[in-house]
């Protein structure tokens, strides 16, 4: 399976609050709140670790959960998410130039 | 979004957060509107390094919702590095200006820094109305060219359209305009008195007849039966609770660094140039004073029938000279409303019948 990278869209406002992030895209003024385990994934979206290596590290080093189906979960969020351009999606490592 | 807007202040009410700030860049202006409560000279703003400083600040401390405004804000030649810091700190932006220095570039900067709303005042639909109140000759058609800019871009535009005796007949095409321009509408008939507490403007807002139409448009407000129904009673639910954001979850900071509850609140708490912002925001007196205020509190407001649904703006008051006191310009928009006087208006009745019998009583002296 090939590696899937994510960072942090560019046309949204952020800020975490009692450990949620919550989240302002600009598109289309939709206010999201995730939770604390997608705010873990969040914050660990710096563009350049795989999104198997975040759940290993973010997830199931700090809750009891099976890795296969985290990880399914975890993709379909982070795909959620892109569709909302709250995240950026690729199989490749994400730069700067490509998050403008 | 509504119910997720309200989680978030709820929950930023319970921990005491601020979550919105009003920061006004510049005093300075390019217009001179007969009704605008600021003074525009420069007293001494804050810096650049200064004003990032605070965003920093105010970060930290939660804020999410950031209104940068002024005076115009394009009036700083460092606007957009103020802008650009903002956005790296991931506030969700609103700007108000009045585009009338909105070019190409500066739309595609607004655009490109993701910001997600800007404000943009008309006054009518017509350059004789409009450029006679902001005194500044071809403004409505530079205006208008920069909420084209900023909507080919895709970028949200809101018009807010303040209302007074001069342009009372024009809020209808100013709402058609922006319906062709593709921008939001929303319609204001408050003037709000200087921030010296001058209120000499204040005559420029309508009042009485005039007031009534407009709340009786159902283009402006909607269902009018709902919005003019008389007040339902009121329960302890009502009596206890807070009059508006403003010192709870929100406040404003001049281009000076002065922190107050509100821009139409101007009680001075603290001064960010002086002290930590989150300093000011947990243990500053008048803060902490404006917090305690309960309808319950309000000597006058708490026996008015309209208590519940009023409109009562606390910092109207404290311009009155009482912050737990009526706000006039609200008791009038509530009887505008309902047809029903208010307890304020009923008690300034009662002064004026007294005040004459003790007149005639000096004269007999």
């Amino acid at each position: 399976m090939n590696a899937i990278y994510i960072a942090h869209g560019t046309k949204l406002a952020g800020r975490k609050l009692k450990n949620q992030m919550i989240i302002m895209t600009a598109r289309d003024s939709v206010l999201s709140s995730l939770n604390e385990v997608g705010t873990a994934i969040w914050d660990a979206a710096d563009g350049v670790t795989p999104l198997e290596e975040i759940v290993e590290q973010k997830v199931c080093a700090e809750y009891s959960v099976d890795r296969n189906e985290a990880l399914r979960d975890a993709e379909e969020f982070v795909q959620d998410l892109a569709s909302d351009g709250i995240l950026i999606v690729s199989d490749k490592p994400i730069g700067l130039e490509e998050r403008s | 979004m509504g119910s997720l807007i309200q989680e978030l202040n709820q929950t930023a009410l319970d921990a005491g957060l601020p979550i919105s700030v009003q920061l006004d860049v510049t005093y300075r202006c390019n217009e001179r509107c007969v009704h605008c409560y600021l003074d525009h000279d420069d007293h001494g703003e804050m810096t650049t390094a200064e004003i990032k400083d605070v965003l920093d600040q105010i970060a930290d401390a939660g804020v999410f919702f950031l209104t940068l405004s002024g005076g115009e804000v394009l009036m700083r030649m460092d606007f957009f590095e103020i802008l650009e810091h903002a956005r790296a700190l991931l506030f969700d932006v609103k700007i108000k200006t009045n585009a009338f220095m909105i070019r190409e570039k500066e739309a595609d900067r607004i655009r490109d820094l993701g910001v997600r709303t800007v404000q943009v005042s008309i006054y009518s639909h017509r350059a004789e109305v409009h450029d006679a109140i902001t005194k500044l000759p071809g403004s409505l058609k530079r205006s208008v060219a920069g909420i084209r800019l900023l909507q080919s871009r895709g970028v949200k535009v809101i018009i807010a359209n303040v209302l007074m005796r001069q342009n009372l007949n024009d809020y209808a095409g100013v709402k058609e305009l922006a319906q062709e321009l593709g921008a939001e509408y929303t319609i204001d008939p408050t003037i709000t008195p200087k921030m010296d507490g001058d209120r000499s403007i204040i005559p420029l807002g309508i009042e009485g007849n005039d007031l009534r139409q407009v709340f009786r448009n159902p283009d402006l407000v909607g269902n009018v039966d709902e919005f003019c129904a008389p007040p339902p009673a009121a329960d302890d639910g009502v009596m206890d609770e807070t009059p508006c954001s403003a010192g709870h979850t929100a406040c404003y900071i001049s281009p000076y660094g002065e922190l107050f509850p509100c821009v139409q609140f101007p009680l001075p708490s603290g001064n960010v140039r002086t002290q930590k912002f989150i300093d000011i925001w947990q243990n500053s007196i008048q803060l902490n004073e404006v917090r305690s205020i309960r309808a319950r509190d309000l000597p006058v407001c708490s026996t008015c029938s309209h208590v519940g649904t009023c409109t009562r703006c606390p910092g109207l008051a404290y311009m009155e000279g009482n912050m737990r006191g009526p706000s006039t310009q609200d008791c009038e928009k509530s009887f505008a409303r309902t047809g029903i006087a208010s307890a304020n208006m009923l008690m300034k009745a009662s002064r004026t019948t007294l005040a004459g019998l003790v007149q005639i009583a000096g004269l007999t002296q």
